[in-house]
C-alpha cells in the first residue's frame, strides 16, 4: 500500500537529456482551443506525472503525442529528431505508445494474438509463425511478471490482467516513451502494486513514462516530476520531492474559482428525495442523504466511486440490495426507468452520445422523446404541439441550431446537452439528476448550463448534480456529498467547505481522518 | 454529382430507390409494348402484394433493430390454416390464420425481449420449427379450397383495380402514418437508433419490440391468407424464401439492418423495384434464372450507392 498521508514524494529528479520533447503544441478544434502553446518533456527512466482537471487538455496532449490528433502548431522531438506522427501506428513504431483508459482488446483471441494484433510474426507464404509468436509473447509476459499464459483467452482474464495485456502490446516495439492514461481507474487496491512494479521495471530499462492520474497518492508515490495543465495552458513543472499536494492543487485550479455563491438558490422546501442506507452489492453501500425542493446537492468523487451507480439505482436501472428510496416522502422502488420517469425523476446521463441522445434523430424528436404522451392523443402525435414544445425550450435555453430538422449528432456538445436537459424539463420532473452535466463542453456553454441549473433549482426543482470537477461542484451546490469507493465519506456545506477537505474526502484520506475523530 | 448528393441529402423526400423505380419503369415502357398498360400495372401490384405486405411489418421490426426470418413459415402456416379450417366456417378459418401469425409473432418478440437472444437466431429457430408444424398439420398434403367465395375473393376487383392491390396500398398508407405520426412509430426509431438512450428516456423497449413482432406476424399471416385465396389452395412449402425477398425489398428501400433508419415509402419503392424488374424481364422473355442474377446484382449495387451517398459529412455543423 502507498503511504496515505505522503504529502511530498521521495523521488529525486533524474538528470538526463529528455528522450521526448514537446514544444509549443497548439491544437484547435472547431470553436475551442484545446491546447495553447504547451511545452512538455520526458527524460529516460523517469515517471513524469501529468495533472489537470477534466477538460484541461491532458488527453488531447497525449493524443497529439501518440499520433491520434495532429497539432496545429508546435514540434515533437523524439531522441533529438523532429517527428510528425500521422497515425498511432506511426508513433508506435517510433517508440511512443499510449495505454488507453478503455481497453481495446479482442476478447475471443488469445493473449499472444492480442499482444501482436496487427503485427503477427510471419513465415514465408504469409503464414503466422506460431513458434516465434509464442516465444516473443512469453518473453514479454516474463518482463511483466504475469501469472497468465500466452494461450489464455483474453475474455477470461480479470480487468487488471487485461491491462497487463494492453501494456504487453506496448512492449512489442521497443518503446521509448509509454503513456499511462488513468491506469488505476479500474483496478482494485491489491492489483495496483503489480502495475507499479511494471512501471518501475520499465523505468529501469530507460523508458520514459508519462503518467496521467487524478489520484494524488499515486502521483506522489510514483513520479519524479509533475507537470500541470489548466484550461489547455501549461502552468508549470515541479520536482516531486520539492512540492506538496497543496501546491499542485493550486497549480491545477489556479484561477480564483469565481464562486458565485450569491446566485445559488437559497430557499428550500421539504425533502424531495431521501436515501436511507441504500446499497447495491459490490457497487456501493450505506448511502444516505437527502435533496430538498429548490436545493442543489452536489455529489463529488472520483470516477468509479459509485456516484453514477447511485443515480442509476434511484432511476430504477439497478435494484438495491438494501436500503430505501423516498420520493416526496413516499417510499418508492422502480423496476423500470419508465416507472421512474412517470414518478417524476429525470436523469441526464453521464454519456450524452451513448445514453442521452438518439444521434440519428433530429432536435425536435429528441426533445420530446421522454414525454410523447403529452404531445399526442390516442397514440397520434400532434405536430403543432410538438413544435411548440421544441420552440419553447429552444428559446428558453438558447440552443443554437439552424433548424429543428438538424440531426443532433451534428450539434456541439453544449447544445446537445441543452437538448437532453430540455427533454427532461418537458416531462416536468420533481427531481432532476445531472450526471457530469458539463463534461466535454466548452467554457461558454458550461457557464450557461450552470446558470440554467441554478435557475431551475430556484424555480422549485430538487437537483442532484454528480461531477468530478471541483469548481463545478463548489460553484453550484448548496450541499456536497463526497463519495469514495462506494461510500459517502462526508457531507459539506457548499459555501464554507475548503478544497483541501473535499480532496481528502474523495481520495479516501478523509475517511481515515473521519474515522479517527469519531473513534 | 454534388447537386445529386445535395438533392438526396437535404430533404429526404426523394429516396434513391424511387429514382431507380422510375428509371426502370421508363426503361421497360420503351422495351416492351405490353408493359405500360393498366392491366399490367395492377398485375404488378397484385404480384408484389404478398411480399409487400410482409415487408411493411418487416420495416418496423428492422427499424426497431431486429429482424424476423420466420415470416415465410408463418405465411405458409396461415395459408394452410385458412384453407384447412374452412369446414368450421370461412370466418373462423381466416381469424384463426391471422391469430396464429400474431401469436407466433408475439412469441418471437417475447423470447427476444425476455432472453436478449439475438432476433436473427430466435426467428431462425422459429422459421425451422414453424415449417415443421406445417408439415405436422398438413401431413405433407396440399389443401384445396372448396369455398368458392374464398377463391373468388383473390381474383375480385373494384372497378378496374384488383382488391389485393387495394388492400396492399391501404395497408401501406396506414403503416406509413403509424410510423411517422404516432408515439409507437417514433419510439420504434428511438429504440433501434440507441437502445440505451431509449431506456434512459423511460421508453418501454420490450413492449415496442413485441408489438412490432406481432405486426409483422399479422402481415405475414394476412399475406398467407390472401395468397391462398389467389390460388384457391395452400401447399406446405408455400412461402419458402419469402423472408429473403422481404428483407431484400426492405433493405433496397433504405432501411438499415442495424436499426434506427428506414421508411415505409422506401420499402414501397423496394417492393415495386423487385416487382417491376421481375415483371418487365418476364415480358421481355428473359429466362427466370437471369432475373435472379440481375436482382442480386441490383441489390448490391443499390446498397453501394446508398453507402456512398450517406458518408457522414466531414464538415459537421458545429455552432
Amino acid at each position: 500500500m502507498t503511504p496515505v498521508h505522503a504529502t511530498t514524494g521521495q523521488r529525486q529528479p533524474i538528470d538526463a537529456d529528455p528522450v521526448l520533447k514537446l514544444e509549443g503544441i497548439t491544437k484547435r478544434f472547431p470553436g475551442v482551443v484545446a491546447l495553447n502553446q504547451v511545452d512538455f518533456d520526458v527524460r529516460p527512466g523517469e515517471v513524469h506525472a501529468l495533472l489537470g482537471e477534466n477538460g484541461a487538455g491532458k488527453s488531447t496532449l497525449m493524443k497529439v503525442l501518440a499520433g491520434k490528433h495532429q497539432a496545429n502548431e508546435g514540434r515533437i522531438i523524439l531522441g533529438g529528431e523532429e517527428m510528425a506522427f500521422e497515425n498511432p501506428k506511426h508513433a508506435k513504431r517510433a517508440g511512443v505508445v499510449l495505454i488507453h483508459q478503455e481497453q481495446s482488446l479482442v476478447p475471443g483471441m488469445t493473449v499472444a494474438e492480442n499482444i501482436f494484433l496487427g503485427s503477427l510474426p510471419k513465415k514465408w507464404g504469409n503464414r503466422v509463425d506460431w513458434r516465434k509468436l509464442r516465444e516473443d509473447t512469453n518473453r514479454i509476459l516474463e518482463t511483466l511478471k504475469c501469472s497468465f499464459q500466452h494461450d489464455d483467452l483474453v475474455g477470461s482474464l480479470s480487468i487488471a490482467k487485461k491491462q497487463m495485456v494492453e501494456i504487453g502490446r506496448a512492449l512489442v516495439f521497443t518503446p521509448r516513451v509509454v503513456v499511462f492514461d488513468e491506469p488505476t481507474a479500474s483496478l482494485t487496491d491489491h492489483e495496483k502494486p503489480v502495475l507499479y512494479d511494471v512501471i518501475q521495471s520499465l523505468c529501469e530499462q530507460g523508458v520514459g513514462i508519462v503518467y496521467i492520474s487524478h489520484r494524488m497518492d499515486e502521483i506522489f508515490h510514483l513520479s519524479h516530476r509533475i507537470s500541470v495543465l489548466r484550461d489547455g495552458e501549461y502552468t508549470g513543472t515541479v520536482n516531486t520531492c520539492e512540492t506538496n499536494e497543496d501546491e499542485v492543487t493550486r497549480m491545477m485550479i489556479g484561477r480564483s474559482l469565481e464562486l458565485d455563491h450569491a446566485s445559488k438558490p437559497s430557499e428550500f422546501g421539504e425533502n424531495m428525495l431521501e436515501l436511507r442506507n441504500l446499497s447495491v452489492k459490490r457497487l456501493f453501500s450505506d448511502v444516505s442523504f437527502n435533496v430538498r425542493k429548490g436545493e442543489i446537492v452536489g455529489m463529488y468523487g472520483l470516477v468509479g466511486a459509485g456516484r453514477s451507480e447511485v443515480a442509476e439505482t434511484i432511476f430504477g436501472l439497478r435494484s438495491p440490495s438494501a436500503g430505501e428510496i423516498l420520493l416526496d416522502g413516499q417510499p418508492v422502488s422502480f423496476t423500470t426507468s419508465h416507472d421512474a420517469v412517470a414518478a417524476g425523476i429525470a436523469l441526464v446521463p453521464e454519456d450524452r452520445k451513448d445514453q442521452g441522445l438518439i444521434l440519428g434523430m433530429n432536435c425536435r424528436d429528441n426533445m420530446t422523446l421522454a414525454g410523447l404522451e403529452s404531445v399526442s392523443t390516442l397514440g397520434f402525435m400532434k405536430r403543432a404541439d410538438e413544435r411548440a414544445v421544441y420552440d419553447k425550450y429552444h428559446q428558453a435555453m438558447k440552443i443554437k441550431t439552424p433548424s429543428w430538422r438538424q440531426k443532433v449528432g451534428n450539434l456541439s456538445g453544449g447544445n446537445q446537452q441543452k437538448i437532453v436537459i430540455g427533454k427532461w424539463l418537458h416531462t416536468h420532473p420533481k427531481l432532476l439528476i445531472l450526471d457530469e452535466p458539463t463534461r466535454g463542453i466548452d467554457v461558454g456553454s458550461k457557464a450557461e448550463i450552470h446558470a440554467l441549473v441554478k435557475e431551475l433549482a430556484k424555480s422549485g426543482y430538487a437537483v442532484l448534480v454528480i461531477s468530478s470537477e471541483m469548481p463545478e461542484v463548489l460553484g453550484l451546490s448548496n450541499r456536497i456529498i463526497a463519495m469514495y469507493d462506494g461510500r459517502v465519506t462526508a457531507e459539506f456545506d457548499g459555501d464554507s467547505v475548503s478544497e483541501d477537505a473535499l480532496v481528502q474526502a474523495i481520495t479516501g484520506m478523509g475517511a481515515s481522518a473521519a474515522a479517527a475523530t469519531t473513534a | 454529382m454534388i447537386s445529386i448528393k445535395g438533392f438526396f441529402r437535404g430533404r429526404t423526400i426523394i429516396q434513391p430507390i424511387w429514382v431507380f423505380v422510375i428509371a426502370i419503369f421508363i426503361f421497360f415502357s420503351f422495351m416492351s409494348e405490353y408493359f405500360l398498360s393498366l392491366s399490367n400495372i395492377t398485375n404488378i401490384l397484385v404480384q408484389t402484394s404478398t411480399i409487400g405486405l410482409i415487408a411493411l411489418g418487416m420495416t418496423y421490426v428492422m427499424i426497431n433493430g431486429n429482424i424476423d426470418l420466420s415470416v415465410g413459415a408463418i405465411l405458409g402456416l396461415a395459408a394452410s390454416l385458412a384453407v384447412g379450417l374452412q369446414d368450421y366456417g370461412l370466418t373462423i378459418a381466416i381469424i384463426a390464420a391471422l391469430a396464429s401469425g400474431m401469436l407466433l409473432g408475439a412469441i418471437n418478440g417475447l423470447v427476444v425481449w425476455k432472453t436478449g437472444v439475438n432476433a436473427f437466431i430466435v426467428t431462425l429457430g422459429a422459421m425451422l420449427g414453424i415449417r415443421g408444424l406445417i408439415f405436422l398439420y398438413t401431413g405433407e398434403q396440399s389443401f384445396y379450397s372448396m369455398n368458392f367465395a374464398f377463391a373468388d375473393f383473390g381474383a375480385s376487383t373494384i372497378g378496374p383495380i384488383p382488391v389485393l392491390a387495394i388492400i396492399f396500398l391501404l395497408c401501406t398508407l396506414v403503416m406509413h402514418l403509424v410510423l411517422t405520426r404516432t408515439g409507437h412509430g417514433r419510439n420504434t426509431f428511438a429504440v433501434g437508433g440507441n437502445p440505451e438512450a431509449s431506456i434512459d428516456a423511460g421508453i418501454r423497449l420490450g413492449r415496442h419490440m413485441m408489438i412490432n413482432f406481432i405486426i409483422v406476424g399479422f402481415f405475414a399471416a394476412l399475406a398467407g391468407v390472401l395468397l391462398a385465396s389467389q390460388m384457391g389452395a395452400a401447399t406446405p412449402n408455400l412461402g419458402r424464401d419469402y423472408e429473403l425477398w422481404t428483407i431484400t425489398a426492405v433493405v433496397l428501400g433504405g432501411t438499415k439492418l442495424t436499426g434506427g433508419y428506414g421508411s415505409i415509402v422506401g420499402t414501397l419503392g423496394g417492393v415495386l423495384a423487385i416487382g417491376i424488374l421481375r415483371n418487365g424481364m418476364n415480358l421481355m422473355q428473359v429466362p427466370a434464372f437471369y432475373v435472379l442474377v440481375v436482382l442480386g446484382l441490383i441489390l448490391i449495387t443499390v446498397l453501394i450507392i446508398d453507402k456512398k451517398l450517406n458518408v457522414p459529412s466531414t464538415k459537421e455543423v458545429r455552432i
